[in-house]
């Protein structure tokens, strides 16, 4: 059974980061990334009955980060918005050099 | 030394304030220095307007008419602190090192003593401590740079009193004795490189003292690059120390030596001659002698400590401490023994022929330097460091007195505005009657050059001779050597003809020196000669006390078995051969290593012809020089007389040794330059490496293309690398490799 | 069985969500496609046994951080006028390949050894034991609060510097 968990975790792992690189919307490329950290998430879930508690744990403290993640990252969209009131990433090439 | 001293100490010996002695100079070099800093910004000269070599009583009634935006002269103390302190810590160390001195006599065999203070290179194998040898030889030329230092201190600061670098100068003075108190209390050859290297700076520090003439500065270039050859020289020798024994600590070398390294062996005198190749650079030896005359640039009292009397003989220092090594090599010493009397004779045809009076004692000093290694090089240790000490006594004074007469001279001068050189013999004549003392005190110091009883350097000179003449009979060790397979005796014969010849010279030019600059009419001029006066009395009385030393300073050891010379015995200060008796410790294992390979080199005899030969030589070369020239008739300063003969302009051109080597050194050295820095440099270095940044930029280029600063691009580059390390971490490399 | 059977049920709903929210062009549509996966996925933590995690999934993220992500799109007014933002046919087709290795090897990671995936195997026992000793908060409670307290303590810095940082940015004036 456990290998079905792994096996649905790893898809929508591979669904979320499909989605971050076809994506040019910021904020769609941000739940991507949830998406991804979901699918982690459940990867832990379905190993702490195998490894311990401690699975679970860091799930919390996954999801306590990924709040703090979602603030500030929209926090930076919004203050992107403001400048080139897009949030399409081809207009923020700041990156470049 | 004495008997007299000798209180009833024990035998022990614990050295009193070791540290201090160098640590004092030191403390006057910070404090002068940071007068000097502070004394800079009431400097009212304008760059341009300061010239003229020696210029001491020039500068500043020259210059009525330049703006003086800060107060034109510096405040009073910038001036009184250092005449305090700089001379006030030369005598303070002095002092200790007297207390040392006496301290030591009572200690017996209790020596080396090692003041180790802290780790300075624990590098591996290599241990290398700050830490001072206290032994007989060190202590001896500790009282030697201390005590002539002082008094040339003291004579500085009459002779500097007008100059604005005043501080700045006694900041130098101090930290040129600093070092070479390091120099010769180090208990390492790094630690001795150290103070090697340091003297250097100093030596060229003073000689462009005065660095607003071109002249002078270019004079300290020259001294700091020839000084560099022999440094390199000395560097190898460490290495090879390094590389072979392991340590470079004095002690430790000195005994593994004899044990390790195979006598007369391929190493040793390859160590031996790289030694002396660093000894002649800073001794002006052949080849490496020709800064030596330049350094004259610099004031005359730094000529008297640094370029006659202490930096200089600090080549000797070098062989004969590493005596024990120049025992092992017997055809490396002869080549010491040759190049020294080649040095003496060669120095002192130059100075037959000299007009400047600061420049026949600069060939002067060369000579006698040669005499010294000559000495060492026959293995007559004691005997090099007696000539040492003397001609640090006579030397000395003579720089002095020549300072004095210099000092004169330039009052005599500036008081009728002259443009004429202070310096040239031409222009001075009959100076005794205005100057007495240094006249009398000068005389001494000559007499003692030349070798006339009972004056120093009779005693000095007459023991190298003797050495030299006995070698050549075959009665030292070294004489069982050979150098190109001709015998050591026939070398040591050669020496000794040649020393000869140069002490018939060196007493021939002083002679000289002395008729032009003392006797006959006065060539100065009817309206400066009033001007000319006897030096103040802080130039006075060093010059008496180096003439008490010039003197005297032969009865430190007076041999007992030489006649004529033995007839001095009663009033040999310290006994009969107490130089010798003293230095006995640090010469034994030089002479045990060369008993222990030396198959029974027989007992050396003194008969009396070679003593009285040198008094004929001594007073012969004065009373020619008397007969011969006529000081009445010299020619006109720069205008060289109408050389009859070749070999008098020869002389006068100092051999064209310059010229030869501009010819053959510089000027190859600045051709390679100029092909290194026009093709190598500028066509293959830098165009290899403006290739690699243009190669780097076009790389960049095309890198840049990447970098769209679209965050999906990135993330994919993300993906891309995420998936081949997984690949990699779940072993599909191998899994590929495999099927 | 009947676990079987809603795990499956559950997991296609959560594949079929995470498509959607990828592949719809309305941001608001893939906010709510993604809750529908966060929901599909609370229901398999709740089948595995971790009771808390579902509940905190749907509390935390399905309804603050999801309501935030919805709050920033309406206030970004991002929901009428958006544009197209996929990228061209090329990039689907590498996105899509890169995803489908990316399942390959996870895969193959996954599938390789399941018995002891981390070297040490406690069995579903060890944790059933602990829920029902001390209930699904306090199993995992205990450990949060004693063995990672430390790093409970920097989490709730690091959410606190989260909300300045979130201030400092987002404001128009600093």
């Amino acid at each position: 059974m456990l290998t079905y968990y792994l096996g649905l975790s790893a898809i929508l792992f591979s669904i979320g980061v499909a989605g971050v690189i076809v994506r040019r919307n910021a904020i769609i490329m941000f739940m991507c990334i949830e998406l991804m950290l979901n699918a982690v998430n459940l990867s832990f879930i379905a190993l702490s009955p195998y490894a311990g508690i401690e699975g679970q744990v860091f799930v919390f403290f996954v999801i306590a980060v990924a709040a703090a993640e979602a603030a500030v990252g929209l926090a930076i969209i919004i203050a992107l918005f403001r400048h080139v009131e897009s949030v399409d990433v081809r207009n923020f090439s700041l990156l470049r050099w | 030394m004495g008997d007299g001293i000798v209180n009833g100490a024990a035998a022990g010996f614990s050295p009193f304030l070791l540290g201090w002695i160098v640590l004092l100079p030191l403390i006057g070099f910070l404090v002068n220095g940071a007068v000097a800093i502070a004394a800079r910004r009431y400097k009212p000269v304008p760059l341009a307007a300061a010239s003229e070599e020696e210029d001491v009583a020039h500068r500043h009634e020259e210059h009525p008419a330049t703006p003086e935006p800060i107060p034109a002269t510096p405040p009073a103390w910038t001036k009184s602190l250092p005449t305090f302190v700089a001379p006030g810590v030369i005598a303070l160390a002095f002092a200790i090192a007297l207390v040392n001195f006496f301290r030591m006599l009572g200690a017996g065999d209790a020596l080396p003593v090692i003041e180790r203070y802290w780790s300075w290179m624990p590098v591996g194998d290599l241990q290398v401590d700050v830490a001072f040898q206290l032994d007989q030889l060190s202590m001896l030329m500790t009282l030697i740079i201390t005590g002539v230092g002082a008094l040339i201190h003291v004579f500085s600061v009459g002779y500097m009193k007008k100059d604005e670098g005043y501080a700045r100068y006694f900041a130098y003075l101090n930290l040129f004795v600093f070092f070479m108190l390091i120099l010769v209390l180090g208990s390492s050859f790094p630690l001795m490189f150290v103070g090697w290297e340091g003297v250097g700076l100093c030596s060229y520090l003073l000689i462009g003292f005065w660095f607003r003439e071109k002249a002078n500065a270019d004079a300290g270039k020259k001294a700091f690059i020839v000084n560099r050859i022999g440094d390199f020289g000395f560097l190898i020798a460490m290495f090879l120390i390094f590389a072979h024994l392991g340590t470079l600590n004095f002690v430790e070398v000195f005994a593994a030596a004899p044990e390790q390294l195979a006598f007369g062996g391929a190493v040793v005198t390859a160590i031996c001659l790289f030694l002396f190749l660093g000894a002649t650079g800073k001794s002006a030896q052949i080849p490496l002698f020709v800064w030596l005359p330049d350094a004259m640039a610099g004031p005359t009292p730094v000529s008297a400590l640094i370029h006659a009397a202490t930096m200089v003989t600090a080549g000797v220092y070098l062989i004969v401490r590493s005596s024990v090594l120049f025992a092992m090599a017997p055809s490396a010493s002869l080549v010491v023994g040759l190049i020294g009397a080649l040095t003496a004779i060669f120095a002192a045809t130059i100075a037959l022929k000299q007009w400047d009076i600061k420049k026949v004692l600069a060939y002067s000093t060369v000579s006698q330097l040669g005499f010294m290694f000559a000495a060492v090089g026959i293995g007559a240790y004691v005997a090099g460091v007696f000539h040492l000490m003397t001609h640090a006594f006579f030397k000395a004074l003579l720089f002095l007195g020549a300072g004095a007469v210099i000092h004169a001279m330039h009052s005599a001068l500036h008081a009728t505005h002259s443009p004429r050189d202070a310096q040239d013999m031409r222009n001075m004549g009959g100076m005794r009657r205005w100057m007495p003392w240094t006249f009398g005190t000068m005389g001494v110091a000559t007499l003692a050059i030349a070798g006339i009883p009972p004056f120093s350097g009779f005693f000095s000179k007459d023991e190298i001779l003797g050495y030299a003449w006995s070698g050549a009979r075959g009665e030292l060790p070294i004489s069982q050597g050979s150098l190109f397979g001709v015998g050591g005796e026939v070398w040591m014969l050669l020496i000794g003809v040649l020393l000869a010849a140069a002490a018939l010279l060196t007493a021939f030019y002083m002679g000289r020196m002395m008729l032009y600059t003392f006797f006959g009419p006065n060539r100065t001029g009817e309206a400066e000669s009033p001007h000319l006066h006897e030096v103040g009395a802080s130039m006075k009385w060093p010059l008496v006390v180096l003439g008490v030393l010039s003197l005297i300073g032969g009865l430190f050891q007076v041999e007992a078995d030489v006649p004529i010379v033995n007839w001095f015995a009663a009033v040999a200060i310290g006994g009969p051969d107490a130089l010798y008796n003293f230095l006995a410790p640090v010469t034994a294992p030089a002479a045990a290593v060369m008993a222990q390979n030396i198959p029974a080199a027989t007992v050396a005899t003194h008969p009396a012809w070679p003593v009285l030969l040198a008094i004929v030589i001594g007073a012969g070369g004065l009373l020619l020089a008397w007969y011969l020239l006529k000081p009445a008739a010299l020619g006109v300063e720069g205008e060289e007389p109408d050389y009859r003969r070749a070999w008098e302009r020869i002389l006068h051109d100092k051999w064209y040794v310059d010229e030869a080597y501009d010819r053959g050194v510089v000027r190859p050295v600045v051709a390679l330059s100029g092909f290194f820095a026009r093709v190598l440099d500028r066509r293959l270095i830098d165009g290899t490496v403006d290739w690699m940044g243009r190669a780097a930029q076009s790389v960049g280029m095309v890198g840049a293309r990447v970098q769209s600063g679209h965050v999906n691009t990135y993330a994919f580059v993300l993906v891309v690398g995420a998936v081949l390390a997984l690949f990699w971490f779940s072993g599909g490399f191998a899994w590929l490799a495999a099927s | 069985m009947l676990t079987d059977i809603l795990f499956f049920f559950f997991a296609g709903i959560a594949i079929f969500c995470g498509i959607m929210v990828v592949t719809r062009r309305n941001p608001v549509a893939s906010a709510l496609w993604l809750i529908g996966t966060f929901f599909a996925l609370a229901a398999i933590y709740t089948l595995i046994g971790a009771f808390f995690i579902g509940v905190i999934q749907i509390l935390v993220y399905a309804g603050a951080i999801m309501v935030l992500f919805l709050f920033v799109i309406m206030l970004l007014n991002l929901g009428n006028d958006y544009q197209p933002d996929l990228r061209s046919r090329a990039w689907m087709i590498t996105a899509g390949g890169s995803g489908l290795v990316l399942l390959a090897i996870l895969g193959r990671v996954f599938a390789a050894d399941t018995t002891a995936p981390l070297g040490r195997l406690t069995g579903p026992e060890a944790v059933a034991t602990q829920v029902a000793e001390y209930g699904a908060v306090g199993a995992i409670a205990r450990p949060m609060y004693t063995d990672y307290m430390i790093v409970l303590q920097v989490t709730g810095l690091l959410l606190l510097v989260a909300v300045v940082g979130a201030v400092m940015l987002a404001k128009r004036r600093v």
